[in-house]
């Protein structure tokens, strides 16, 4: 209870920190993500954020100690080099997009583990601290990651405002685009290169396994409530920082199953990644099942009625 | 007998060596073959989906029986992965979500239920996420029992039997599940219905998902349900060698792999995983017919050979108008990219080697020499019969015939060209010009 007190009342400087950096991510993580599912890239986020881990393992091995921004720089040139993996298995071989997703993934994937296995077998690789950003580890967020974060939400929304229309017209009628002479190529690399950004910035937080899992649900919520780009643009932001929230939150005041798992050997909360993901699962189940016209309830009640009301007329015919 | 056997193997290799490899072959081989039909059907992603969906499953076994036996454990995997793959397809018809998306938002779910239940409940056993992400494969031999006498691993026992009946269903339903992944429409039109298989499928693919999954981890899994599947695709055309190319990528990437984390003193999985990437970008590279190479093989002769009959054909027609041709002429397009214009100036080299064209240094006019110009006319005369021949017999309209000419009249033998002259009438083209 004193906890929970503690944690409303944002007492706790850490806590501060870490509810702070998870919200900036779910906003910008929806906004961003809201243009990946509408012009179907949602997957392509996932093999991204996989792609990734080997690149954290490479910049240390090449700065030889633990440094977020080379991981984070690392991460971001593997991560794209895997969206370039599955552009040239689309465009030169028989491979379909989905084999090449899942392919790029899961082998990138497994670098990263072999090259972080090799660095913690090494006498000083205990200090790298590349598990956490597996499953991610946002109870260890610092104020630097947090102005990061605030850094990369400045781009990427200040890049959504200016260039509002032409990303809209690339998600809803990407040939129209091209045949009024706007650069598509160009806006599909910008937008490919603001979600890496995004997802890479997730990364420490909910980890590689997760981080496109930001970018996917808010918005998918976002949309059973809105039809207008700008609506679905600012609901999904909000749905993400509202489950960043929430999973925060939750991780803060739950008992914790005791020893860590990682040797810390104090008592901590639950892992905050999951907890936020669960939370947007949650505002997603809700929004499909209760939103109005497009939710499951709402169709299942539509129907009922036309159903009722052919019914009657049809009586009344037959009176 | 089988004593001895070990007591050989021994002397050269450790036997713990041989269970891992043999334990992590069985996985990989029994997911490739499974995977090839995923990758038919399109489903790659569901095996990603599926393998990152189990967890949920695992610890919920373990949660309401308390212990990690085999039994509960598949039974409560099996559920989470026919929960994910029917979710994934139902999520976009009743709730109008992209099927990427659904497939995204599941998966995600899924996992992150899972972490958080293995982290609430499972905590003091060896269940934790990371071993589920890349597996325990180098403490497969620690934990034995004893089959018909025989001391092995108890992941290679369960695996031994999840492949067992995998190849069963393969051998006894392979007609159905040929003609369902080829054509699911014409398979429920002749009878047996493509969902039953569909699911069948995804069972099979669960049950083996989940037998690999405690020995060699997700990552190893997702990458063997793919990637045999995807290199025996770029290697082979036909069903049957594409299921027994994937098995051996499968074995192969096993053995390689422990060899080489042996070596780097690495996760072997992680390894086995890489191999398996490896094996794939070649095949991508140097596959016979579908590899990078070979289509790059293929296709420069034909595109070179085009360059030259284009401009011996451009030579032909200036000259027939009188007119000069500069080398630039020739060489430069402005509205062609980089690697056209080389490929041109290639061809050009050739032609002038070739002792077909000319090039005089005073004034850089090219033209065509006597031989040239019997080749030249040759191609001029078949792009001018088939321009003749498509306004003639299809009546197409006189702007609209050039450009296929321009395409066909590289493919026009001399016997064709006759057999068009017999059939058209007129002795000019449609613009008017002469036919050579």
């Amino acid at each position: 209870m004193q906890d929970l007190l503690r944690l409303l009342t944002l007492q706790d400087a850490n806590t501060r920190t870490v509810l702070l950096g998870t919200m900036l991510l779910g906003l910008v993580a929806g906004v961003v993500g809201s243009f990946a599912v509408l012009r179907r890239r949602a997957l392509l986020g996932d093999a991204l954020a996989h792609a990734s881990l080997p690149g954290i393992a490479v910049a240390y091995f090449l700065v030889g100690d633990r440094s977020t921004p080379a991981f984070l720089a690392g991460a971001l040139a593997f991560g794209l080099l895997g969206v370039g993996c599955v552009a040239f298995l689309r465009a030169f071989t028989r491979i379909r997009d989905d084999a090449a997703i899942g392919l790029v993934l899961s082998v990138f994937f497994g670098l990263g583990i072999v090259l972080s296995r090799i660095i913690q077998n090494r006498p000083t690789g205990n200090r790298a601290g590349l598990d956490g950003f597996i499953l991610g580890k946002a109870a260890s967020m610092v104020r630097a990651d947090v102005f990061a974060i605030a850094g990369v939400a400045a781009v990427s929304l200040v890049l959504v405002a200016l260039l509002y229309k032409e990303l809209r017209m690339l998600c809803f009628d990407r040939d129209f685009a091209r045949s009024i002479g706007r650069p598509v190529v160009v806006l599909d690399a910008l937008l490919m290169g603001l979600l890496a950004l995004v997802v890479v910035a997730a990364l420490p937080a909910v980890g590689v396994v997760m981080a496109a899992a930001m970018l996917i649900i808010p918005p998918a919520a976002a949309r059973f409530w809105a039809d207008r780009l700008w609506l679905v643009l600012a609901l999904a932001g909000v749905f993400g920082a509202a489950a960043a929230m929430l999973g925060t939150g939750l991780s803060a005041v739950l008992p914790g199953p005791g020893m860590g798992a990682d040797g810390g050997g104090q008592s901590r909360g639950l892992p905050t990644g999951p907890l936020i993901i669960l939370a947007a699962s949650a505002v997603f189940i809700g929004s499909a099942l209760f939103a109005p016209t497009r939710g499951v309830l709402a169709g299942v009640m539509r129907r009922g009625r036309t159903r009722r009301e052919l019914a009657s007329s049809g009586t009344g015919a037959v009176a | 007998m089988t004593g001895s056997l070990t007591a050989i193997l021994a002397v050269s290799f450790r036997a713990d060596d041989l269970w891992v490899i043999a334990t992590g072959a069985l996985a990989a081989s029994s997911c490739g073959v499974l995977g090839c039909f995923l990758l038919l059907r399109r489903l790659a992603l569901l095996g990603d989906a599926i393998s990152h969906a189990v967890l949920p499953g695992l610890a919920l076994a373990f949660m309401l029986t308390g212990t990690r036996d085999a039994f509960p454990m598949l039974i409560g995997a099996l559920v989470a992965a026919l929960a994910t793959a029917a979710l994934c397809e139902s999520l976009p018809r009743v709730a109008r979500v992209t099927p990427d998306a659904a497939m995204g938002i599941v998966f995600s779910a899924f996992f992150a239920l899972g972490v958080i239940l293995i982290e609430y409940a499972a905590r003091n056993v060896d269940l934790d996420p990371g071993c589920v992400l890349y597996g325990l494969i180098e403490f497969v031999p620690f934990d034995t029992v004893s089959v018909a006498g025989v001391e092995m691993p108890r992941a290679f026992a369960t695996l031994a039997v999840i492949a067992s009946v995998d190849l069963a269903l393969v051998v006894l339903f392979y007609k159905e599940l040929k003609l369902a992944a080829f054509d699911p429409a014409l398979a429920t039109a002749m009878g047996f219905s493509a969902g039953v298989i569909h699911y069948g499928l995804i069972t099979a693919v669960a049950g083996t998902v989940v037998a690999s999954f405690e020995a060699v981890g997700s990552i190893l899994v997702i990458t063997m349900l793919i990637a045999p599947g995807a290199t025996a695709q770029l290697l082979t055309d036909k069903l049957s060698s594409m299921l027994v190319i994937a098995a051996a990528v499968g074995v192969a990437s096993a053995g390689l792999g422990y060899w080489f984390s042996f070596e780097l003193n690495t996760s072997t999985a992680g390894m086995m995983s890489v191999v398996a990437g490896s094996l794939f970008s070649l095949a991508v590279v140097f596959s016979p017919r579908h590899g990078v190479v070979a289509r790059i093989a293929r296709r420069v002769p034909l595109a070179l050979r085009i360059e030259r009959e284009d401009a011996l054909g451009q030579l032909f027609r200036d000259r027939e108008l009188g007119r000069a041709t500069p080398v630039g002429a020739l060489a430069y397009s402005r509205t062609r990219g980089r690697a056209a214009r080389v490929l041109r100036r290639v061809a050009l080299a050739s032609l002038r080697r070739q002792g077909l064209i000319r090039r005089d240094p005073a004034t850089d006019l090219c033209t065509l020499t006597a031989v040239g110009a019997d080749m030249a006319r040759g191609l001029v005369r078949g792009h001018r019969l088939w321009e003749t021949y498509l306004a003639e017999r299809m009546g197409l309209p006189a702007d609209h015939v050039h450009e296929p000419s321009h395409e066909v009249e590289h493919f026009l033998t001399p016997q064709m060209q006759e057999e068009i002259r017999r059939e058209v009438a007129a002795d000019t083209d449609p613009h008017g010009r002469k036919i050579p």
